[in-house]
């Protein structure tokens, strides 16, 4: 699935992500305990999210389905986007 | 009077607290879940010919089994058996918010679907055809303002049919798509077949998805070897199919579900609905900007909490004076009486010890609720976080950390804000190390004693300092053995600001008073006369006080009492860091309260204790001790023990004498270890 993606080198971390651009959230590297608490707040295959505010320094803000949310930069490091 | 129970649930931020105040106005009762550190809220509520038990539970996204407060909310649903279950959703962003609710669908509990903040949905454009959406989620939909408390009793009409109503089969299931279902009504099969009694408790439906969930709390019920087996072979099976955890999948098509049903359903615009918090959030998270306007707002609340508190607990003192006076009237003046003592002293002394840190305990409830209820609180904790992550806390802990510095008692209480047990714990065990209000007594009659002016500024903010750097050690090294492990990675719901109403916030700070007065008072009380027992008996015979001076006799009570003995008991102890039994016998006092060192001292040394004499005070300890012995003092007075009404507090938020003992006792030895060091390395170098 998505590292498929990742392979075609379409994927690339929400960390990178510049604020201001809208990604699609293609996959969480992350155990099962993390990957469903973010499903439960929105953060699903496909999902659009807009980066608000992209870390450097400090954490990053998103919106995902009507919710801003903020993560720390290991998150976002976690969370694979294209 | 029929009586039903109602449990709320529901997403953080959905407005759930404001409707639970709505429903029951100011009869809530704040308990504990068994066994657990979450809070249990109730509340009573009157509706024609119903008692109405709203249960409020924990706000949480999920019902996995991945945390303490979605098993709380799981667990009361399936145990406890609510009539009916109102899952209160903010109507402006219903996609997110109905993920709950296709779970509790799940559950095929009685539920009623709450719309919140249906102003705020009707603002950004959002019209719902409410009749489809309930024919599909197969509930009732009420809109509701819960903040403006619209929606009552539409609400509460809704919530009597659905209990009135018998339990029906859900024709409308969220389906999860051939593969999973198949693979679900095989594992439905044999749970059924071999595991009857869980069966019946949680309904075969619920248990098989769970188990295709991976839910470790099921799981670990399942008895059949059987069934594990099959639960196993369809998740490898899902797995090589999607390339995914089936857990994942169901997570995605609950939300096609939603997104099948919103779509039919909802109308909405393009305007967001965060544009004005976007604005806001520019300013106050700006890089240069948020930091002096988070130290402005902390600074604001800490003047609030402490100075304009003094009010109040000015008044109350007065209050308590005359109270003693009145019941000093009773008895002709000269009396000795025991009881008279016992009541003056130690019951009015007590209550009164209790008492005096209500007024900072509601000041500072009633910013924080503030600071809460209008969203500000979550973007603090991000301005914070990038430094007390740092350290090993989270963002959150700088409030109750910074309340510290005034009194640790009310700070304590603070820290409920911190959602992280570990987090939460390793706060509260070194906040006596934020030297306290009390404290500085202490310090304001030792440094004059001992150091000349220009020394006197820098020898205070020493002590402050070392108290900071240890509580930084402390909290490393407690992170490492007692509370190790990952904090919670860090992911934290921005909600949109909000004008908070008069009425929720002072419902929030008079629950926090009252559970103060309720839990800590009595034990505080209890402590304290048994302290001021200690300080008044045994007594010396009349004959041999007779003709002394006033202080003269006090001392010579003090010496003959219980923390008198103990004082000279101890001294061989104290010797090596440069102590007497004078300042052990003042230090033992101090346990009740830190103030009551000064006046212990003054006691021991024959001094009374206005203004004058504090002064002379001052020259005596000169004369008995040096700088380096006054420092060590201090030093042991910043790190030991905590006054006894902060030991309780520990107690009440740990929920356990465990900690509150290892705070007590862990603190007392670090200072004795490392003002021995001091003493003696001091002593070697010059003295």
């Amino acid at each position: 699935m998505w590292k498929e993606q990742m392979e075609q080198k379409k994927v690339r971390p929400l960390s990178m992500v510049k604020a201001g651009e809208t990604v699609k959230l293609a996959g969480i590297e992350a155990g099962r305990s993390l990957n469903s608490r973010l499903a439960s707040m929105g953060l699903v295959a496909n999902v659009e999210i807009k980066v608000v505010k992209s870390g450097h320094p400090g954490p990053f803000v998103i919106i995902v389905k009507d919710s801003k949310m903020m993560l720390g930069r290991g998150m976002a490091q976690k969370i694979m986007v294209v | 009077m029929k009586k039903i129970t109602v449990a709320l649930a529901g997403n953080p931020n959905s407005g759930k607290t404001s409707i639970f105040n709505m429903l029951t106005g100011a009869r809530q009762h704040v308990g504990n879940y068994p066994g657990v550190t979450v809070e249990k809220k109730e509340g009573l509520c009157k509706y024609g010919e119903y008692e109405i038990n709203f249960v409020d539970l924990p706000g949480t996204y999920s019902l996995s089994a991945y945390s303490v407060e979605e098993l709380v909310a799981r667990n009361f649903i399936i145990d406890e058996h609510p009539n009916v279950v109102v899952d209160i959703i903010d109507a402006s962003n219903i996609e997110r918010n109905l993920y709950l609710a296709t779970q509790l669908i799940e559950m095929n509990v009685p539920l009623v679907l709450a719309f919140n903040m249906s102003d705020i949905a009707e603002q950004r454009g959002l019209r719902f055809d409410i009749e489809q959406l309930s024919k599909l989620l197969e509930a009732p939909i009420v809109s509701t303002i819960g903040n403006k408390g619209k929606g009552k009793s539409q609400l509460l009409e809704a919530i009597l049919a659905t209990a009135e109503k018998d339990k029906s089969r859900r024709t409308h299931k969220v389906s999860y798509g051939d593969e999973i279902e198949e693979e679900l009504a095989q594992i439905e099969k044999i749970v059924a077949q071999k595991e009857e009694q869980l069966t019946q408790k949680y309904g075969p439906r619920w248990l098989a998805v769970k188990l295709l969930e991976q839910d470790s709390n099921i799981a670990a019920r399942i008895h059949s070897r059987e069934v594990l087996d099959v639960v196993t072979d369809s998740i490898r099976h899902l797995r090589a199919i999607f390339g995914e955890e089936p857990e994942i999948i169901i997570a995605d098509r609950r939300y096609g579900f939603i997104s099948g049903a919103c779509q039919e359903t909802i109308e909405t615009t393009v305007e967001s609905r965060h544009s004005a918090s976007d604005m806001i959030d520019a300013v106050v998270t700006n890089r240069i900007l948020g930091l002096p306007i988070f130290l402005l707002l902390m600074y604001i609340v800490f003047f609030l909490t402490f100075r304009l508190g003094e009010y109040p607990m000015g008044w109350l003192e007065l209050f308590f004076d005359w109270a003693g006076k009145i019941i000093t009237g009773c008895w002709p003046p000269e009396s000795q009486s025991w009881l008279k003592s016992l009541l003056v002293d130690g019951v009015i002394g007590g209550v009164g010890g209790v008492i005096v840190f209500l007024p900072n305990i509601l000041l500072l409830f009633l910013a924080i609720a503030v600071l809460e209820d209008t969203g500000y609180m979550a973007r603090a904790a991000f301005i914070m976080d990038r430094i007390m992550h740092k350290i090993g806390l989270h963002g959150k802990s700088f409030i109750p950390m910074l309340i510290g510095f005034g009194c640790s008692v009310p700070a304590i209480m603070a820290t409920r804000i911190i959602e992280n047990r570990r987090n939460r714990f390793t706060t509260i065990m070194i906040m006596p190390l934020m030297s306290c209000g009390a404290r500085l007594t202490i310090y304001a009659l030792l440094i004059p004693a001992f150091f000349s002016k220009q020394w006197r500024g820098p020898v205070l903010w020493l002590i402050y300092f070392i108290g900071i750097v240890l509580a930084v050690i402390c909290i490393k090294v407690l992170r490492l053995t007692f509370f190790r492990g990952e904090t919670i990675p860090f992911v934290m719901e921005l909600p949109p600001y909000r004008m908070p109403t008069v009425k929720s916030v002072c419902i929030h700070m008079w629950q926090r008073g009252w559970m103060y007065l309720r839990k800590a008072g009595t034990i505080i009380l209890a402590i304290s006369i048994l302290l001021w027992a200690a300080m008044s008996y045994p007594k010396p015979p009349e004959q041999s006080l007779a003709g002394l001076s006033s202080e003269d006799a006090q001392q010579k009570r003090l010496a003959h009492s219980v923390v008198g003995r103990i004082g000279r008991a101890i001294e061989p102890a104290i010797k090596p860091l440069g102590f007497d039994w004078k300042i052990g016998t003042a230090l033992i006092g101090a346990t009740a309260a830190k103030e009551v060192f000064v006046s212990q001292l003054s006691i021991v040394y024959e001094v009374g204790s206005s203004d004058e004499q504090t002064k002379t005070l001052r020259q005596r300890l000169r004369a008995d001790y040096s700088p380096l012995r006054g420092f060590c003092i201090m030093l042991f007075c910043l790190i030991s023990t905590p006054c006894v009404v902060t030991v309780v507090m520990t107690k009440q938020e740990t929920k356990s004498w465990g900690w509150a003992l290892l705070q007590f006792f862990g603190l007392t030895l670090l200072a004795y270890v490392i003002t021995l060091i001091v003493f003696q390395l001091g002593s070697l170098i010059g003295g």
